[in-house]
């Protein structure tokens, strides 16, 4: 139109040349980076197998089919001890994860100094060190079984849960605390009224999220002799039975989804 | 007799927020703190119970120097100061009963408080305090389910059921609308002079300092620039306090207010059973 | 100020209103517990003997060697920081389209039935099943655990992007589609800016998750210091065992601080 004509143009950008130089560098560097990553893991990998890995997938699916129903009267047992590891490994976990959380979080913690390294470091090694390693080490000092999975659960949780509840410690509303200190109550009093309160939802939402977690996760425990399903799996897939695997996987699929279903409709409750 | 002596404030930051204050307030008397954000009332109010430790500078309340205390002693001296807070500072997610009954912290020991068994004479005192505030038909409420004033009354209960010799309010109003706030502020005169308490009231309202408080300093800068009636504040003093500003309509014309306060009185006094009132939140359920 | 009849009993009311469910929430809790102690068995005297090879077992992690096996511990975890790098890349990619399509609102039907089947089975086999079958399908190593780490991350980040394009005010979505946008411009202008800054966060997390991942998927062949940690096991050398897990905790700290500071920069 003539009155675009007619005004000076006046050039926009997203960014600033120099931002826009910082962008498309980033981009640079990061797709070098995974080029070379992939470059790196490809060198390792033997491509024939790669290649003929659909045909394989195909037959590994047609062995699978139809899944052995009447293995299923076998199943029950050992769900039930997954589904114990998991909610026994919770509780024992959220249970140890109050105190850690509480010496970790600033504004509760007794010595910013001394306690609360030691419970972060807590917090990083339960959390850096996944669920089947701890298993592997406690069914070497306590025998296979489930208790070895439920000690295994709750070691792996305690530093889940712990931080995200001294992260939920730490965002309470202070004038709260203050206001319930200022009537002179002692430091437990002021914790059971001014902080409890504020985190109990928070606590109760952590706990149930996590028991979805180990849910998961305690299906594969059995499979280094810490009870569970994966004791089924390990041994079907290790003799090949593969309509048995494929029953269990479908066990497996339903069990992980209805505690997801159960998990969210406890967390809506208390929301 | 509240006695404050050179009481100074340094922050870790390096900001000094007060600069040697010195303060007497008699017993009974209800004293307005004024003055701009930053000038350092909310810290006096805190240095007082020490919610904010002093950097230096002595308080004392009836010749016990808080200043000095221990912690166990710190928390004995606590219960006699009530504190109401700006944003009401309920524990939202307790009853109004519990919010009301944590004021009685300084006084059970922890089990009784834990498991909620409290003192019958400190539920008696409680219900007592919530009818006189119109509010004991919300006992089991949860405190997040109140309005601002209601909220304010809640918070005015806790601090009085310590049965405190001197009360700290900290911007009592500052969260609520105008006729809100002359009620809550009528209340807290009136429950002061039913109980011969005294009590420091921070507020940014300069109206409302006047026509509630019998007593004005004005604060700058962390130091006191006007002790005075309520009568004293010209325009040359408000200028002092806040800086240069038309405050010919600020200034207070005492006789002109009398007949709209005697309407908000009514209001206030009929509010216990306010019907109206208790629909509104029965709506909000 | 009118005296209410005094004295008056005040109780802290119940969390839960109805009696019936307070009760019967207390007793199925008692009765699944007294249930899962009669179906456990725990062999007392296996934990008991259990305790001082525990003490034993400890003490055989100190002092953490780090030196015995460094070439090892050095391969096993660049392997691992290769695999994460390639599998969040690869995992975030494919994500994209399976959140999109994974989002009521803005998916037809039978696509976000299917993107959510895929996603729900996708998130609930645990990484260690998964690697069992790729590594089944394509042979020991580390691509094995690059494709299950990719898998893993689609579940996770899909259902996260889904909920959070769900979430989205569409308020500003219609405004752009207003102006006569194509579908991609759309989604361009309209939904990216406001699930963006969320999901680079998520990103980052999921970086750090795939590296832990990838300590332990070596341990079913998978690649990666799991490989390594599993030899170690193996052979007895809990020193190394020790080194190995201090360096996975050591990168992970690392990973954490790091992503803290990229979200602060990049927000």
């Amino acid at each position: 139109m003539s009155v675009a004509a007619a005004t000076p143009h006046k050039a926009w950008q997203r960014r600033t040349p120099r931002a826009q130089f910082a962008v498309w560098a980033g981009w640079f560097f990061a797709t070098a980076l995974f080029v070379y990553c992939f470059s790196l893991i490809s060198e390792k990998t033997i491509w024939a197998f790669v290649t003929d890995a659909p045909a394989q997938a195909g037959d590994l699916a047609v062995r699978m089919v139809p899944p052995d129903w009447r293995y299923i009267r076998e199943l029950g047992r050992p769900i039930w001890d997954t589904i114990n590891m998991a909610t026994l490994g919770t509780a024992i976990a959220v249970v140890l994860a109050i105190p850690v959380a509480y010496c970790a979080a600033r504004n509760t913690t007794p010595s910013v100094a001394l306690v609360r390294p030691v419970a972060l470091f807590i917090i990083v090694s339960s959390r850096s060190i996944n669920a089947l390693i701890w298993a592997l080490m406690l069914v070497t000092i306590i025998g296979p079984g489930v208790l070895a999975g439920i000690i295994a659960i709750a070691l792996r949780s305690i530093g889940f849960c712990a931080k995200l509840l001294y992260e939920a410690i730490e965002e309470i509303d202070e004038s709260q605390v203050e206001a319930v200190r200022a009537t002179g109550a002692s430091r437990a009093q002021v914790t059971t009224y001014g902080i409890v309160p504020q985190v109990l939802p928070a606590f109760a939402g952590i706990s149930v999220f996590r028991w979805d977690i180990n849910i998961r996760e305690s299906t594969v425990l059995g499979l280094v002799g810490a009870g569970g399903i994966g004791l089924q799996l390990n041994a079907a897939i290790t003799q090949l039975y593969w309509t048995q695997v494929s029953l269990i996987l479908l066990v497996i699929i339903g069990t992980v989804i209805v505690s997801e279903w159960v998990s969210a409709k406890v967390r809506h409750a208390i929301i | 007799m509240l006695r404050i002596k050179g009481l100074t404030k340094r922050y870790r930051t390096g900001d000094l927020a007060l600069k040697g204050i010195d303060l007497d307030v008699p017993d009974g008397q209800v004293m307005a703190l004024i003055g701009p954000s930053g000038a350092g009332k909310s810290t006096v109010i805190r240095c007082i119970n020490r919610l904010v430790e002093p950097t230096s500078g002595s308080v004392a309340l009836n010749d016990v120097e808080i200043t000095r205390l221990g912690s166990g002693e710190l928390r004995r001296a606590r219960r006699r100061m009530g504190m109401i807070f700006q944003e009401y500072a309920l524990v939202e997610r307790l009853s109004v009963m519990e919010n009301v009954l944590s004021g009685r912290l300084g006084y059970v020991n922890f089990w009784q408080s834990w498991l909620r068994k409290f003192p019958q004479a400190d539920i008696d005192e409680a219900f007592r305090l919530l009818s006189r505030v119109g509010l004991d038909h919300m006992a089991n409420k949860r405190a997040d389910e109140l309005s601002g004033g209601q909220r304010q009354r809640v918070g005015i209960c806790r601090a009085l059921i310590q049965n405190p010799e001197l009360l700290l309010v900290d911007e009592p109003t500052a969260s609520l609308d105008p006729k809100t706030s002359r009620q809550i502020m009528r209340l807290i005169k009136e429950l002061c002079e039913e109980r011969k308490l005294s009590a420091i009231i921070n507020i940014h309202d300069v109206m409302l300092a006047q026509m509630f408080a019998e007593r004005i300093v004005g604060l700058q800068l962390g130091a006191i620039v006007y002790d005075g009636p309520p009568t004293g504040l010209t325009a040359a003093v408000l200028t002092k306090i806040y800086g240069e500003e038309d405050w010919s309509a600020t200034i207070r014309k005492v006789d002109e207010d009398a007949p709209d306060e005697a309407d908000d009185n009514a209001i206030a006094k009929a509010m216990p059973p306010a019907s109206l009132e208790r629909d509104r939140m029965a709506g909000l359920n | 100020m009118t005296d209410v009849a005094l004295p008056r009993r005040w109780k802290k009311p119940p969390l839960i209103k109805s009696a019936f469910l307070r009760w019967s929430l207390g007793l199925g809790a008692a009765i699944y517990l007294a249930l899962v102690i009669q179906t456990t068995p725990v062999n007392w005297a296996r934990v008991w003997e259990g305790i001082p090879r525990g003490a034993r077992f400890i003490a055989a992690f100190f002092p953490p060697d780090f030196v015995t096996r460094s070439a090892e511990i050095i391969e096993g975890i660049s392997e691992s920081l290769w695999m994460t790098v390639v599998a969040t890349v690869i995992g975030i990619a494919l994500s994209v389209p399976f959140g999109i399509g994974a989002a009521k609102n803005i998916a037809p039907a039978p696509v976000y039935y299917f993107c959510r089947g895929f996603l729900a089975v996708s998130r609930s086999f645990q990484e260690i099943i998964l690697a069992i079958f790729f590594v089944k399908l394509f042979g020991f190593g580390p691509f094995a655990g690059v494709v299950t780490l990719s898998v893993a991350t689609i579940g996770f980040y899909g259902k996260l992007l889904a909920e959070d394009i769900e979430d989205m005010d569409m308020g500003q979505a219609e405004a752009v589609r207003a102006t006569g946008s194509s579908w991609l411009q759309w989604i361009n202008y309209g939904v990216q800016p406001q699930v963006m800054p969320r999901m680079i966060g998520l990103g980052l997390y999921r970086f750090d998750i795939n590296f832990r991942e990838s300590a332990v998927i070596g341990i079913v062949g998978g690649g990666g210091i799991g490989a390594t940690l599993n030899t170690a096991f193996d052979r007895y050398e809990f020193d190394s065992a020790a080194a190995i897990l201090l360096v996975i905790i050591g990168i992970v700290m690392i990973c954490e601080y790091g992503s803290g500071y990229l979200r602060k920069w990049v927000q």
